[in-house]
């Protein structure tokens, strides 16, 4: 199914490519030195940073890589991980799923105002997510929330969704809302590539809307749905301003190990301690990296 | 108490002398300006409209510009200017810290000792906690700009409803707050926001509690679950396990609505609260009234206070000069510190101002023309003076929401919550360096 996205490179071409390499990294030398500057730098930094301890009393010391075996039996840092971890196998099926679903139903051409459902699922992406915290935190409420008033009026009792117990899952719906919409383009343009022959022939052969979404359309989004995943393990592991602004609303629900991010942010710059903050940082890389390589592993297994 | 007062000011003048031939003391010339002085320094600050007081200064200094820059309030403030001192470069010349945070900036000796540039002649023209906050051991790392003695805001109106005499002690308030809640379970005698450990850090500074004892630089001493401490919590515990007063975070949309809205029927705040209030909670006009603290001894008044700020000036400052004679005209000239007061409701640190008849005589319509000012000018002077911060203060509060606030949220053993508070400040304080007696 990949070969339906990748671009068809004729053999010429990329043997002209191969002899003018030197040329090539010409081309991309100014990206290369950005990248270096903006990006290598200071990565290499932070690496350098974890490898030492600086302390109030005392100055700064060589600590070798005591931050990263601190990190390893860090249960704050454990718990913040599996945390985002219930997150993943929950919010991002969920969001996929239901992105999946608009995107059909867009594409059917069954729709009344295409245009505007489309644009009004994607509209939340341009919310900043700042703000949409803000305002969800607001929504939330559980004493003057228009949620628990609208419950209050209809006679049931709504739970406090800034609670415990709710906010993984209060969390989940504002990045849904917020992503829901992104993924769906890119769903929708992945079906937007489907040649027309192929609707053609399976109308020929007598398949009626639903089984052409089933063999058709859903197949030809796989290695769409690859990507938006890869994309969604990377931010969910990396969630942190929805809980930073939330944590304004319910403190008590959200610590300051709620989520990596949030942890190794208020490690460097309320803690001050900024090398264990880096070294925690690179912990936290190293799981994406994980969680991510296992998972593409696993699609591509399934796919052969 | 007086007298020992006296002999520590004495003491701190002795000390003053002996250092200042130890200090890199400026020359004769460097440590003042005159009105021809010509530069430009930078000003952090997050109170609203300080062009008018710069102003002010620039009548009298006119070469000297003044750049102020908001770089947000309280903790978001630090953050950066941690990063840019930490950077070596970047910090501005002159900013605003709250008290609690002096020692978390003196203590990897970011903050200019300004008693060289005369700041030190300034001493009694401040409230004598308050001075007592900004200098240590004849130097002085910040002039103070405004405080906040403890209070308690309450609506009069719901009081005479529901039968309820303005407490004096804190047995009272927990008596009225069992009958508030019996007669309408909606309402609250209070809230007890878990996410402010300033303003509960001032409840205990009022029962007498300290938190921290630093002698040395590298020693602190850390009893945060002293007997003081333990005997808020509890009372507090009592009152939250009860239901019969909210636990809702404050600042927050729900908790300006609960404030409007009579959710909650006192406010613990500070004496800049009055003049907020009033900013929020507009449709209650006329109702609130200012009464100190209920007392834990009726014998001995006393109040703690919460926030309040001072002008700190940076050592990255290229014109030490300019930047100490800016912080302290900003705070000490009376044509300044009056329109601090006036235009930015602050309420005063200087002895000056709080004897002034007209600032004290002040009706405020708010509060069914009360003198407002009078009322925290009289719990001004019953703020204990030996408090102190730990010079690691944003992670001593960080810590206090997810141990202390958290059990108040939850509704558990505020006790428990305390000694975990303990534990983890012990344990980050030998962490960095500290020993801990």
């Amino acid at each position: 199914m990949a070969t339906t996205l990748a671009p068809t490179v004729p053999p010429r071409a990329r043997r002209h490519g191969s002899r003018r390499g030197l040329k090539g990294y010409l081309f991309v030398a100014p990206f290369l030195v950005f990248f270096a500057a903006a990006f290598i730098a200071p990565l290499g930094y932070a690496a350098y940073l974890s490898l030492f301890r600086s302390r109030l009393v005392g100055g700064t010391v060589f600590a070798g890589l005591q931050n990263y075996r601190d990190v390893v039996h860090d249960a704050a840092f454990r718990d913040g991980v599996l945390r985002m971890a219930r997150f993943l196998i929950t919010q991002v099926p969920a969001m996929l799923v239901l992105a999946v679903v608009f995107a059909l139903a867009i594409d059917s051409g069954r729709l009344w105002a295409p245009r505007f459902v489309r644009l009004s699922i994607f509209l939340p992406y341009a919310v900043p997510s700042v703000v949409a915290a803000l305002m969800w935190g607001y929504l939330y409420g559980p004493t003057f929330g228009p949620i628990t008033q609208t419950a209050h009026h209809l006679g049931v009792s709504a739970p406090n969704l800034l609670s415990d117990r709710w906010m993984l899952p209060s969390i989940g719906n504002i990045v849904t809302w917020e992503f829901v919409g992104y993924n769906m383009i890119i769903f929708y343009a992945a079906l937007r590539t489907i040649p027309p022959e192929r609707y053609e022939a399976a109308a020929v052969d007598g398949a009626g809307a639903v089984r052409t979404a089933v063999h058709i359309k859903l197949p030809a989004l796989r290695p769409a749905l690859a990507l938006t995943a890869i994309f969604s393990i990377i931010g969910t592991f990396q969630l942190f301003t929805e809980p930073s602004v939330m944590s304004t609303v319910a403190p008590s629900a959200i610590d300051r190990s709620y989520t990596p991010s949030l942890y190794a942010y208020n490690l460097a710059f309320t803690d001050q301690r900024l090398n264990y903050a880096a070294a925690l940082s690179f912990a936290m890389g190293a799981v994406i990296v994980l969680v991510t390589a296992v998972f593409v592993l696993a699609a591509s297994r399934r796919r052969s | 108490m007086k007298q020992y007062l006296l002999a520590l000011t004495a003491a701190m003048g002795l000390a003053l002398a002996a250092c200042s031939s130890s200090n890199p003391t400026p020359s004769a010339n460097s440590a003042t300006i005159s009105p021809s002085t010509k530069g430009s320094i930078t000003f952090w600050t997050w109170v609203k409209d300080m062009d008018k007081e710069v102003a002010l200064f620039n009548k009298k200094y006119p070469n000297i510009k003044v750049n102020v820059v908001n770089a947000g309030q309280g903790s978001a403030e630090y953050k950066k200017l941690q990063t840019a001192l930490k950077a070596g470069k970047g910090a501005p010349d002159v900013v605003q810290i709250e008290y609690q945070y002096i020692p978390t900036f003196t203590v990897t000796n970011s903050l200019l000792d300004l008693a060289p540039y005369g700041a030190d002649s300034l001493k009694n023209k401040f409230v004598d906690w308050s001075w007592g906050q900004v200098a240590k051991d004849g130097k002085v790392f910040a002039i103070p700009q405004d405080t906040g003695p403890m209070g308690m805001l309450y609506r009069a109106d719901l009081f005479k409803k529901y039968g309820i005499a303005v407490p004096k002690t804190w047995d009272e308030f927990a008596a009225a707050a069992k009958t508030l809640h019996a007669k309408d379970p909606k309402a609250y005698l209070t809230d007890l926001p878990p996410n402010e450990p300033g303003s509960y850090v001032g409840l205990e500074w009022q029962a007498g509690a300290r938190p921290f004892d630093v002698q040395k630089a590298d020693t602190i001493g850390v009893s945060l679950n002293d007997a003081a401490a333990k005997k808020v919590s509890t009372y507090w515990s009592g009152l939250v396990k009860d239901g019969t007063v909210a636990t809702d975070p404050d600042f927050t949309d729900a908790w300006y609505q609960g404030l409007a809205s009579g959710r909650y029927a006192t406010w613990l705040t500070a004496a800049w609260g009055p003049l907020f209030l009033q900013g929020t909670a507009k449709d209650t006009a006329g109702k609130w009234r200012v009464a100190p603290l209920p007392q834990w001894s009726t014998s001995e008044p006393a109040a703690g206070n919460w926030g309040g700020s001072t002008t700190a000036v940076t050592k990255q400052t290229k014109q030490p000069a300019a930047a100490a004679a800016f912080a302290m005209f900003l705070n000490s000239d009376p044509q300044s510190t009056a329109l601090l007061n006036t235009d930015q409701s602050l309420f005063p640190a200087t002895k000056a101002m709080l004897s002034d008849s007209t600032f004290l005589g002040q009706k405020l319509d708010f509060y069914g023309g009360q003198t407002v000012n009078q009322s925290f000018a009289d719990i001004s002077s019953t703020v204990a003076t030996s408090f102190q911060w730990s010079p690691f203060q944003d992670y001593v509060f960080s810590e206090f929401n997810d141990t202390v606030g958290k059990a108040f949220s939850k509704k558990s053993d505020a006790g428990a919550g305390l000694n975990a508070w303990q534990a983890a400040v012990v344990s980050y304080a030998k962490d960095q360096g500290f020993t801990v007696p």
